[in-house]
């Protein structure tokens, strides 16, 4: 799914990485824990998170998670926004809160991916 | 034993949590760089990132040498916080002495170390209550 799909779907608004909506990701995950994101997660290529601070940014670094999304209209700091613009990532954010937009993913066909035991 | 092929040194601040993953981060760009493979890479860099994360949260930081070999990869960790009352304790998922803010900023869930051995070959905790921790990990090149 493209990620300009997924901008129209959540409703999101795109904050860092405008010109790279072409990108296409095949998986997602949702979790504000990143320790369970770095425990359990495997070649997920999109992330949705409550959390707002640099270290999501790092932790999808580490994960080769391209594009981060920001749910419930929370609002990353410009010094978080410019951490993910130096790792050429994408981030969105959306008013949806976790479940549905999770589900709402889900639903148009975007996979939950694999998860490593 | 083959000497290692380069070796990279970092200094991880223990004061600002903002910064935690700067070594990490580094290293994987270079491992990335000397065209080591992905799955390699990522080992190091999870098991690196959890490791700079708990010299941030627990021991007021400390220095990180990498030795990048043909077959392996060797990550020091070495800090002069607190060390670590009870090891095997530790090393049990779920069990943290993390403060709440550090629960805040998405870790803190007793992960840290279960995932350093999950990820690495080798792993090696050497830690003196009041003197310091140092965790030594390798990760091998197959």
């Amino acid at each position: 799914m493209k990620l300009s799909e997924i901008k129209e779907i959540l409703n999101a608004e795109v904050l860092v990485g405008g010109d790279e909506l072409d990108r296409e990701v095949f998986s997602a995950c949702g979790s504000d824990l990143m320790s369970d994101v770095l425990a359990f997660v495997k070649d997920q290529a999109l992330l949705l998170t409550g959390l707002v601070n640099g270290q999501v940014i790092r932790t999808a670094e580490m994960m080769d998670i391209h594009a981060v999304i920001f749910i419930r209209g929370k609002e990353p700091t410009a010094e978080v926004l410019s951490l993910a613009e130096s790792r050429e990532m994408v981030i969105m954010k959306t008013d949806l809160p976790m479940y549905p937009a999770c589900g709402k993913l889900y639903a148009a066909g975007l996979a939950g991916g694999s998860v490593r035991s | 034993m083959s000497e290692p092929l380069m070796k990279l040194h970092y200094t991880v601040d223990g004061t600002d949590f903002t910064v935690a993953g700067e070594a990490s981060g580094a290293v994987k760009k270079v491992l990335k760089q000397l065209g080591i493979s992905a799955d390699v890479i990522r080992k190091v860099a999870i098991a690196m990132y959890e490791c700079e994360i708990n010299m941030v949260i627990h021991a007021r930081g400390g220095v990180i040498d990498v030795e990048i070999s043909p077959d392996k990869i060797r990550m020091i960790h070495k800090d002069v916080g607190p060390g670590i009352p009870d090891v095997e304790k530790a090393m049990t998922e779920g069990f943290s002495t993390a403060s709440q803010q550090v629960r805040e900023l998405g870790f803190g869930a007793g992960m840290g170390l279960p995932n350093m051995k999950k990820y690495t070959d080798e792993m090696n905790i050497d830690t003196e209550l009041g003197v310091g921790t140092t965790v030594d990990m390798t990760v091998y090149i197959k």
